[in-house]
């Protein structure tokens, strides 16, 4: 119990003094996962509203292979990323491996699946009558698509939240694409890993706590503005 | 309504993106590296004493490369060179190092430092092996008396050194005694700790942990446990695609005067002794 004080004791210390070290930690893991759901998100709520409203052959299959990947494990992930970027992989002219990029990767690569997975589920919770609805009043393709979004932002918030909390907490893979490399590819997570394995119990609690803290403030900002955007 | 909802998504909107440039822009300015990257791939352990975080900084304010260094298990850093994937490894196993060497997958194999493995246990020793001066024979009563043992099981420099005791004390270790962490060494003290088993660590590890753990030294200072790392180079011509110049860079920093002195007093400040011991040029029979 002593040892969980301190830790939370070191984490308020480290965060108030402005350790130069953690800052830039978290600073990196918040571009890395902000970068990757970003990205899931340009990619994952299309085909996921275009899972959602077309009909074709096949589509039950997609659909059951993006709620598998919701599941997909961050090792695996990592392990077949570290693979295909490796300098006799693939994509080893990249020279990507050991870098922030290949951590953005394999965090899309996680988080892909599961926007597309809510994003599917939020566009089939509303009401198929909506559609007509859109379409009766003369709107076009496009303003139907935007406005079937608009009223399932709720939920599609919940979207974004959930790849967010995915990502930035995984570990996996970014110990094996990133290398915990300090000051390029070292995140909370894995310093975390790290200093455990050193023995800076305190540390590590420390770098847990401001992950936690980080984790909450993201996820209350967008609930903030899931449920002002419902009151209004 | 309709305008106030378009006001507060225009609002979130132009956050989002603002937010979403800001990362971006910064992306550059984290990543950007001076130099051509090198890439070491080692054992955890150079790295959780904090030997590198001394020794890497110096090498790249001197020769302008950066280092990109991997601490994984001996086995995977030893790997990860002998295909290639890292230009230079320093590593602590030295039968494996060989094959590979053998092989023509590495090269150059020169001896860096060495340091000293000891098995620890519980105050209790239900073994009784405190005071052995063989490790095999320890061994061999640990496994005669069932006495819990952890094991690292992650094929890394000590587990390899491990199951070399055990090949040599004629056990094949197995049973409800004999448990596999396949975790980093101090992880593995800590189960050792909390199941009051005997662990082989290496001494830095060791140090670093002998206050949070419930278990002391027992048996030490024989020959087998001596801890012996060395630098290694991928054979250039195998892997086209290899720093091999920044490479063989590191390597010779390593075996450098410079670097040896700095290894010989590195730890003392903290510990009260030294962590390693610097072997440059040494054969590996005179230690």
């Amino acid at each position: 119990m002593e040892l969980i004080w301190q830790g939370i004791l070191e984490a308020l210390r480290l965060i108030l003094s402005g350790d130069p070290g953690v800052l830039r930690i978290t600073w990196l893991s918040i571009q890395i996962s902000g970068m990757a759901t970003l990205l899931s998100l340009v990619v994952g709520v299309p085909a996921g509203v275009g899972l959602a409203l077309a009909r074709f052959p096949g589509r039950g299959l997609l659909v059951a292979l993006a709620n598998t990947g919701m599941g997909l494990p961050p090792v695996v992930v990592g392990l077949f990323v570290s693979i295909f970027l490796w300098r006799s992989g693939p994509l080893g002219t990249l020279e990507l491996l050991y870098t922030p990029a290949a951590i953005v990767i394999a965090q899309f690569v996680i988080a892909a699946p599961i926007v597309i997975g809510l994003t599917v589920a939020a566009m089939q919770q509303l009401n198929p009558k909506l559609r007509l609805q859109f379409m009766g009043l003369g709107a076009s393709r496009g303003q139907v698509l935007w406005l079937l979004m608009r009223e399932a932002r709720l939920p599609l918030l919940a979207a974004v939240m959930a790849g967010f909390g995915g990502v930035i907490s995984e570990v996996g893979a970014s110990m094996m694409v990133g290398g915990n490399l300090l000051g390029q590819t070292r995140v909370l997570t894995t310093a975390t890993v790290l200093e455990t394995g050193k023995g800076n119990f305190d540390v590590a609690i420390a770098l847990s706590v401001i992950l936690l803290a980080l984790v909450f403030g993201v996820n209350y900002l967008l609930t903030w503005i899931q449920q002002r955007g419902r009151t209004s | 309504m309709g305008q106030m909802v378009r006001a507060i998504s225009r609002r979130s909107f132009v956050l989002g993106v603002s937010l979403a440039l800001a990362m971006v822009g910064s992306f550059g300015a984290t990543s950007a590296w001076s130099g051509q990257a090198v890439i070491l791939s080692t054992t955890t352990s150079t790295q959780d004493s904090g030997l590198l975080d001394v020794l890497v900084p110096l090498f790249e304010k001197k020769t302008g490369y950066s280092v990109k260094t991997i601490s994984v298990g001996t086995g995977q850093a030893l790997a990860l060179a002998a295909k290639g994937e890292a230009d230079v490894c320093l590593v602590h196993a030295p039968d494996s190092e060989k094959k590979y060497v053998a092989d023509g997958l590495l090269v150059n194999r020169r001896l860096v430092m060495h340091n000293d493995f000891l098995i620890v246990g519980p105050a209790t020793d239900p073994a009784k092996i405190k005071g052995m001066a063989s490790a095999v024979e320890a061994m061999q009563r640990i496994a005669e008396a069932k006495g819990t043992f952890v094991s690292r099981g992650d094929n890394s420099g000590t587990h390899q050194l491990e199951k070399k005791l055990w090949q040599e004390a004629k056990v094949t270790p197995e049973g409800a005694w004999y448990l596999q962490a396949g975790q980093g060494m101090g992880a593995t003290l800590g189960i050792g700790s909390e199941k009051q088993g005997y662990v082989l660590t290496d001494r830095a590890t060791f140090l670093a942990f002998t206050k949070r753990v419930q278990l002391v030294p027992l048996v030490e200072r024989d020959r087998i446990l001596l801890n012996i790392y060395s630098v290694l180079e991928p054979n250039p011509a195998k892997f086209p695609r290899l720093n091999a110049t920044g490479g063989k860079a590191f390597a010779d920093f390593m075996v450098s005067a410079e670097v040896q002195d700095i290894v010989r007093t590195f730890g003392v400040d903290k510990f009260g002794e030294p962590l390693f011991f610097p072997d440059a040029g040494k054969r590996e029979e005179s230690l």
